[in-house]
């Protein structure tokens, strides 16, 4: 029998649709942890628009822009326990957040401080990886230590669509697939990777179906619909809690450039950008939250103000602490330093020709 | 003491450390059931379950950077990648992922494990499997690089890489697995990694090598002393990443002289690194130009000429004229 292309169909789990409305059965989530998805939305939005004007203004280094994905960052990672792990990319300001990393951590990383990197420090999230889809094999590694010291702590890869054609990902779901690890491949499938679309990584239809050729379970959902993200990953936890990985492709936007240096205008339609913004995640929560009778345009007010608060406390935390020294560089490349790096280490101290 | 291979060395230590630390968990291709392809593992998964000896999908890449993984959540895995010519397929995961981990987490989070490579020529393999790469890991900084020449040397380096903090290559000489028996002692012992062995003391001239080429070395030497009145020092380096500068130094500045044998190609090779050391800080020492001995800068060759293409008895003596010549 002939297994045709893209037969299987995929069907999107939705709670909410792009007004708001309740279309799906409403989830098991109570009013304070529907008011705490959103207070994280705001949060992500508010560090996500500083640090964008920060960069312009020279305050910060490059810095990848997570607007428009705050539902699907915020809305899995809530789900989690503390004890799991996060194996990030470098746009999941959202969901580190959400997960325990500090805001001034970010900014000590965008700024290039050699200590922006220690922000699994107190927080089980890994520090952030560059190299598209090599953080799917770590969360594996980390799931298969879990599993063997019987932790019932789940490891989470957070990885883009343009990830998912890395030989990496597609290695690290077999193996997870094979030793039945407690995973999860969270993909946000934000339809580009920098200037390329999702149509040009894969011919399959959709991510989601992946999961099919390596035999674990694999799920499709709104990833601006933060009920829908935050139910779809909470039962994928607890699957994945039970040694069943689970890959969960996240249909959302990157409503931004993909870095502080790109320019969007050069590959992509404005109609397309304008059409996903009518899907924003904040606007449909918010019209939720209204609806329901449990916030209203003065709390909300307030509440973008107490984020910015937040992000400037951040900020200044970060601008204030003493810069990296060029000596320091020396000092994490192994436990014990040998003489060569010792030598070179001296070196530029004694010239007195680097700070 | 027992009489053992260096690969019984190899697999015995494994069985050791594995007894002494529960974190100690072997993965790689045909480790488990086939106890690995020259039988470095045999009989541990019998002993340890398939929990601690896993049997991997063929994914290299996989294999280091769960290892990455495994690791940065407290077990030292030793992963084995089947032969060191199938690394590439791994590079990232060993020389952006493994070996920087501590650096880029600003010293927070590191990567206690080993990867276990056989390497080297001579044993008529069919292509890539014989490769020498160990070059390119001495660029990659945050990786340690060590390769034992003896059944002794491979059981005290083998333990000091599995209880060392930082990544190790450890990289196995094939052609070695079974040259010889030499006595080992079978109660612990640790050899310090990045450091020198001295195999020989000399006053002319100083050859440095490392690996599958020590055996080859000592032998040239021993023939060329029967007949000359020379006296030639070996350093067996035992580690190239990182290298251990003050014993090569203080054995050139004494001899003058400096030969470099390795199998891996000489262009950018660890020879290039040697050389350029002794000539930052020890040129005025030199009596004659430092001579590398080593694979040519082609890729490792068909079998029917390989035996021409490694540094062999011939080549060294070659070698060692050319320095003793000045």
């Amino acid at each position: 029998m002939w297994l045709e292309p893209n037969e299987t169909v995929v069907n999107k789990v939705q709670v909410l649709d792009e007004t708001g409305k309740l279309i799906g059965s409403h989830p098991d989530v109570n009013d304070d942890e529907l008011l705490a998805l959103y207070k994280w939305m705001v949060q992500a939005r508010t560090f996500d628009q500083r640090a964008l004007k920060l960069q312009r203004q020279g305050r910060i280094g490059t810095y990848a822009p997570m607007i428009g994905q705050e539902a699907a960052q915020v809305g899995s990672a809530f789900a989690l326990k503390k004890q799991d792990w996060i194996y990030p990319s470098y746009r999941e300001v959202g969901a580190c957040l959400v997960h325990g990393v500090t805001m001034e951590n970010f900014f000590l990383y965008t700024m290039g401080h050699i200590k922006g990197g220690t922000s699994a420090q107190g927080t089980n999230v890994f520090p952030v990886q560059i190299i598209i889809g090599a953080q799917c094999l770590h969360a594996v590694g980390s799931a298969w230590a879990s599993k063997y010291k019987d932790e019932n702590s789940v490891s989470v890869a957070y990885i883009g669509d343009g990830g998912t054609s890395q030989g990496d990902f597609h290695e690290a779901l077999n193996f997870a697939g094979v030793y039945k690890l407690p995973t999860v491949f969270f993909v946000q499938n934000n339809q580009w990777a920098i200037s390329v679309p999702r149509s040009k990584q894969t011919a399959s239809a959709t991510i989601a179906q992946k999961a099919a050729a390596y035999g674990i379970t694999g799920i499709q959902v709104d990833g601006n619909d933060v009920l829908a993200v935050y139910s779809t990953m909470k039962e994928a936890l607890r699957r994945a809690r039970e040694g069943k990985p689970v890959l969960v492709e996240a249909v959302t936007y990157r409503q931004g450039p993909h870095t502080t240096a790109d320019d969007p205008t050069k590959y992509r339609q404005n109609a397309e950008v304008e059409q996903w913004l009518g899907k924003d995640p904040l606007k449909r929560m918010k019209a939720f939250l209204i609806e329901r009778g449990i916030w209203n345009e003065e709390l909300d007010q307030k509440e973008f103000e107490t984020a910015n608060d937040k992000v400037t406390k951040a900020f200044e935390i970060a601008a204030n602490t003493p810069s990296s020294k060029t000596v320091e560089v020396f000092d994490f490349v192994y436990e014990q330093k040998p003489s060569q790096l010792a030598e070179q280490q001296n070196s530029i101290q004694v010239e007195g020709v680097v700070k | 003491m027992t009489a053992m291979t260096m690969i019984e060395a190899i697999n015995f230590t494994l069985k050791k450390e594995m007894e002494r630390d529960r974190n100690v968990i072997c993965l790689g291709e045909d480790i488990g059931k086939n106890g690995g392809v020259f039988r470095a593992t045999d009989g541990l998964q019998d002993l340890y379950g398939e929990d601690r000896v896993v049997d991997t999908p063929i994914a290299e890449s996989a294999i280091v950077g769960a290892a990455v993984g495994m690791a940065t959540r407290g077990l030292r895995p030793v992963a084995e990648i089947q032969f060191l010519g199938f690394i590439y397929e791994a590079m990232d995961q060993m020389a952006a992922q493994a070996s920087r981990i501590r650096f880029r987490s600003g010293g927070t989070i590191t990567a206690p494990m080993v990867v276990r490579a056989p390497f080297g020529g001579g044993v008529r393999t069919p292509e890539l499997h014989s490769d020498s790469l160990e070059g390119l890991f001495l660029h990659s900084p945050g990786m340690k690089v060590v390769m034992p020449s003896s059944a002794y040397d491979a059981k005290g380096l083998l333990a000091s890489a599995i209880r060392d903090n930082d990544p190790v290559l450890f990289l196995e000489p094939m052609k070695l697995y079974r040259a010889f028996k030499e006595e080992v002692p079978e109660e612990d012992y640790l050899l310090e990694i990045g450091k020198a062995n001295i195999l020989k003391e000399g006053e002319d001239l100083t050859i440095i090598t490392y690996g599958p080429t020590v055996p080859l070395v000592r032998n040239v030497v021993a023939e060329i002393e029967k007949t000359q009145n020379l006296s030639i020092e070996i350093i067996d380096l035992r580690t190239i990443a990182p290298l251990d500068e003050e014993t090569i130094l203080s054995s050139v500045q004494k001899t003058g002289r400096a030969v470099i044998v390795h199998e891996a190609v000489k262009a950018g090779g660890p020879g290039a690194e040697i050389s350029a050391l002794i000539n930052e800080k020890a040129l005025f020492h030199l009596t004659a130009p430092i001579i590398r001995v080593t694979g040519f800068d082609t890729p490792y060759p068909v079998p029917s000429v390989e035996d021409d293409w490694l540094p062999n008895a011939t080549r060294i003596g070659q070698g060692i004229r050319e320095v003793l010549s000045h």
